[in-house]
């Protein structure tokens, strides 16, 4: 029987086209758009290139990843870009006091969790909106940012820190193999575990799920954690590429991951969301970005062209919804 | 007045708000610009609506004339809400159309109605709370200048509209400072406003204290004397028998009669006419053994409880729950599910004390919940029907404590699909393509996966056709003939008689009496349920 045979992850329904380009129609136009850059934009296909436009996704990648399952479970968090900027000052401090790399680590990681949890705990527990939790800690995590460091810059010493940036294995920079791993691992969490599940049903309906035995405070609070553990991480890699803790990096950031979710095919309102529409997303912003730059486009023109594409797709996802 | 004037221009004005008359091409000109006047009668012609899958009206003809007040009755359910709905072009019709006076018309839109001088005044108002009663009468097209607000001419149009019907409303207050019985007055003056010669009521006085009630059947009773046709839902009788003059009853959609002396009508024969019809046995039931008490209830009292409730279900039995919309019966079951928490009292399950803290208590106990709003609270309508059946009982099925296993996954979701009959293409389907009553089966299956001893089930056949309705009714029987305590709320009085062993009726937020099956009537479980008159 067709029933027995259909996967449970991963619906197929055969020949059903609508379905599939509901799926995979970003991916398919973020190919699309490399094909036509790797055409007509001379030096795109470089190693150089694409070295540098893989670097591009990764911290972006990175923190996109957990941000869908905020966005899954119908929330939202614009702390990350302070917490990339505040983990990676705290990484730098730690190691200038203590020359321990193991150390200085731990601690940007430590702090990432920490804010993840408050932000978890006073939206599932204490129901205060998402927007407002997270803009209330963006600005105190990026005010701690500045504080530890003074303001200023902070230098790395410890060569072995520089691995997560700037490190290779098998001619693949690090930045780019954590990236993948992430995609990888997020994609089979949300799919494939309770946790993934619940976020999910908690984001399409969180009565119901609640109704059906969910732990819907609790998983709301996970996933901060996650998130808030994972933009960390990102820091900690965007710190070794600059080989410094930087207080003011990442403005803005937080609403660049939002974009490429968004983009790529997840919804804000929760419910809707696969590691494809992220990586899709992703792809998108960072090769046209990357095409533009080629092409000596003004940035003051690339903020009009990415808001102008970000609205068309948003808008376009809404028609094929009718 | 003013406000006419502006009515006048809008309804001249190629706007929306232009009815589509049924009349042929010649009447169109007259019939379009003509404004429902005193003295004309509201004539409902064959009005019929279905909903995919559902019929819920056919063939509604009757008359209400001007100069009366005309009840409509019947139990939840049997079409007076979706009347009413058409009637303030919430809904069109799917066959059949309206007549007042000379002109037939149907509406489809709220602004058709309104512009018709039609007036529907529902349960829940349509008012702002946070906005002035200035700016609620006359919301839509209050005065200005360049788009620029005449407060002072605002607060003068708005006392003008108040008076005489609650002068004492102060038009600057904020309307949520009002009480309820306040606002509706303002509800009221806004339908007068806007010279509504048709005025339909829905349960006006379900929230209104004695007094206002008083003061409302005073409103009525000068918008009858002068010649405006209002129509009544109400379920209580007494209303009923106080201020109207006549009585339509509905049933299952259809129309039953309409009483036009009230003098020669008693209260029996009414509720007889709103009970009484044909059962096609679609309830099979059977009689079934029982095996002591499953779940005992003690002295419960929490939100949506006015008394104390006890009782108690056995294994193996069919417990029903009647009462009106608001009776409290949800509110039990969500006390019962965990999902509240009690004030007072106590719960028992095979003996055993039991204290619920949250929905998974109640889960972890046994007890299992298919709510009443099935599209809020039941199902995750983007997520697969897999997914929905799987959500509950995945969590005991997973390795390392949060690995699932695909082969439970799609065994456990084809088994339910299967042994309920679930009709989907896949387990794959998105769940909210699928039918209320394969959604509803899609919740038991969620239910059915796991360990269960008391099975609650809130107004489960709401809204499903009759097919499914018997296929329902024949998994309650299979749950309870495996022992399992089931407890059914419904406002349907055929299907709680036709599936119960026995019958609780609440009223108010109280138990009001216990029926055993031998001895349900319909008028008795009815009497139980009318809500005695406040104050």
């Amino acid at each position: 029987m067709a029933i027995q045979e259909t996967t449970l992850a991963a619906p197929r329904q055969g020949l059903n086209m609508r379905r599939f380009l509901d799926d995979w129609a970003m991916l398919l136009a973020a190919l699309g758009i490399f094909l036509l850059s790797a055409l007509f934009i001379d030096n795109f296909l470089s190693p150089l290139n694409m070295r540098g436009l893989g670097l591009a996704i990764s911290t972006v990648g990175i923190a996109a990843c957990t941000m869908l399952f905020c966005l899954a479970s119908g929330h939202f968090d614009l702390s990350v870009g302070s917490v990339i900027a505040c983990s990676g000052v705290v990484a730098a401090v730690v190691m200038r006091d203590t020359e321990s790399v193991f150390l200085g680590v731990s601690a940007a990681l430590a702090l990432g969790l920490a804010v993840g949890m408050v932000n978890g705990i006073v939206i599932a527990k204490l129901r205060i909106n998402a927007l407002i939790t997270t803009l209330a800690t963006m600005q105190i995590v990026r005010g701690l940012a500045y504080i530890f460091s003074n303001g200023k810059a902070v230098g790395v010493m410890q060569e072995d820190f520089f691995v997560f940036g700037n490190g290779q294995l098998l001619g693949v920079p690090v930045p780019i193999l954590i990236t993948i791993l992430c995609f990888i691992f997020f994609g089979w969490l949300l799919n494939y575990t309770t946790y993934g599940r619940n976020t999910m049903a908690i984001g399409g309906n969180q009565e119901a799920a609640l109704l059906a035995g969910v732990r819907v405070d609790r998983t709301k609070i996970v996933i901060f954690a996650v998130h808030g553990l994972i933009g960390a991480l990102a820091g900690v890699v965007l710190a070794s590429r600059m080989t410094s803790g930087q207080p003011m990096i990442g403005q803005g950031f937080e609403l660049t991951v939002i974009s490429a979710c968004v983009l790529g095919g997840v919804s804000l309102s929760g419910g809707i969301g696969m590691m494809r529409h992220v990586i899709a997303g992703v792809l998108i912003l960072a090769i046209i970005e990357n095409a533009m730059n080629l092409k000596n486009i003004d940035t003051f023109y690339q903020y009009v062209i990415r808001g102008t594409i970000l609205l068309l797709a948003v808008i376009i996802d809404r028609l094929k919804q009718r | 007045m003013n406000r006419a004037i502006h009515w006048q221009a809008r309804r001249d004005g190629p706007s929306p708000a232009v009815p589509r008359p049924v009349t042929e091409a010649g009447d169109l000109e007259t019939a379009m610009f003509e404004q429902a006047r005193v003295g004309e009668s509201l004539r409902f012609h064959g009005i019929g609506k279905t909903f995919p899958g559902v019929c819920a009206l056919s063939e509604i003809s009757f008359v209400a004339r001007p100069g009366t007040v005309h009840a409509l009755m019947g139990e939840n359910g049997a079409g007076k809400s979706t009347l009413l709905k058409i009637l303030g072009g919430a809904y069109a019709p799917s066959s059949g159309h309206l007549q007042i006076g000379e002109r037939q018309m149907t509406f489809r839109s709220a602004a058709e109605s309104i512009a018709n001088g039609v007036a529907v005044i529902h349960q829940e108002l349509h008012l702002v709370p946070e906005m002035s009663v200035a700016e609620n009468l006359l919301l839509g097209h209050l005065p200005a200048r360049f788009g620029l607000v005449n407060r002072r001419a605002m607060l003068r149009q708005a006392r003008e509209v108040l008076k005489g019907l609650a002068d004492e409303i102060d038009p600057a207050a904020r309307l949520g400072s009002l009480s309820l019985g306040q606002r509706q007055l303002v509800e009221i003056a806004k339908a007068m406003s806007r010279n509504a010669h048709v005025i339909a009521f829905d349960e006006p006085t379900s929230s209104l204290s004695a007094r206002e009630i008083d003061r409302l059947m005073t409103i009525i009773a000068r918008l009858r004397d002068e010649g405006r046709v209002v129509l009544y839902v109400s379920h209580r009788m007494e209303e009923i028998f106080r201020i109207c003059d006549a009585v339509t009853v509905f049933k299952d959609g259809r129309f039953v009669r309409t009483f036009e002396d009230m003098q020669a009508l008693t209260h029996d024969q009414l509720v007889t006419c709103m009970v009484g019809r044909d059962i096609e046995d679609i309830y099979n039931y059977r009689p079934r053994e029982q095996h002591g008490e499953a779940l005992r209830v003690d002295g419960l009292l929490g939100p949506g409880l006015q008394e104390p409730v006890s009782f108690a279900v056995n294994k193996g039995e069919v417990l029903g729950f009647f009462g009106l919309v608001g009776a409290g019966r949800t509110e039990l079951l969500r006390l019962l599910a965990g999902l509240t928490r009690s004030s007072a009292g106590s719960l028992a399950l095979d003996g055993q004390p039991l204290t619920l803290a949250s929905p998974r208590d109640a889960i972890a106990a046994g007890i299992l919940l298919c709510p009443e709003d099935r599209k809020k609270e039941g199902i995750v309508p983007l997520a697969s029907v897999a997914e929905n059946i799987n959500i509950g009982a995945r969590s005991r099925h997973t390795r390392l404590g949060c690995l699932l296993q695909g082969r439970w996954e799609r065994d456990n979701a084809v088994r339910q699909i299967r042994a309920l009959s679930i009709k989907t293409p896949s387990p794959a389907q998105q769940i909210l393509y699928l039918s209320g009553g394969n959604q509803q089966k899609a919740i038991l299956g969620r239910w059915l996966s796991m360990p269960m001893k008391v099975l609650l089930l809130d107004e489960p056949t709401r809204g499903i056709d009759i097919g499914a309705k018997a296929e329902i009714y024949q998994i309650i029987h299979d749950l309870a003939a495996e022992g399992i305590a089931v407890i059914v709320v419904s406002s349907d009085l055929m299907e709680v008689i036709g599936i119960s062993d026995r019958i609780l009726v609440m009223s108010e937020g109280a138990i009001t009496g216990e029926v055993p099956r031998e001895q349900a009537e319909e008028s008795r479980l009815l009497q139980l349920a009318l809500p005695r008159s406040r104050g």
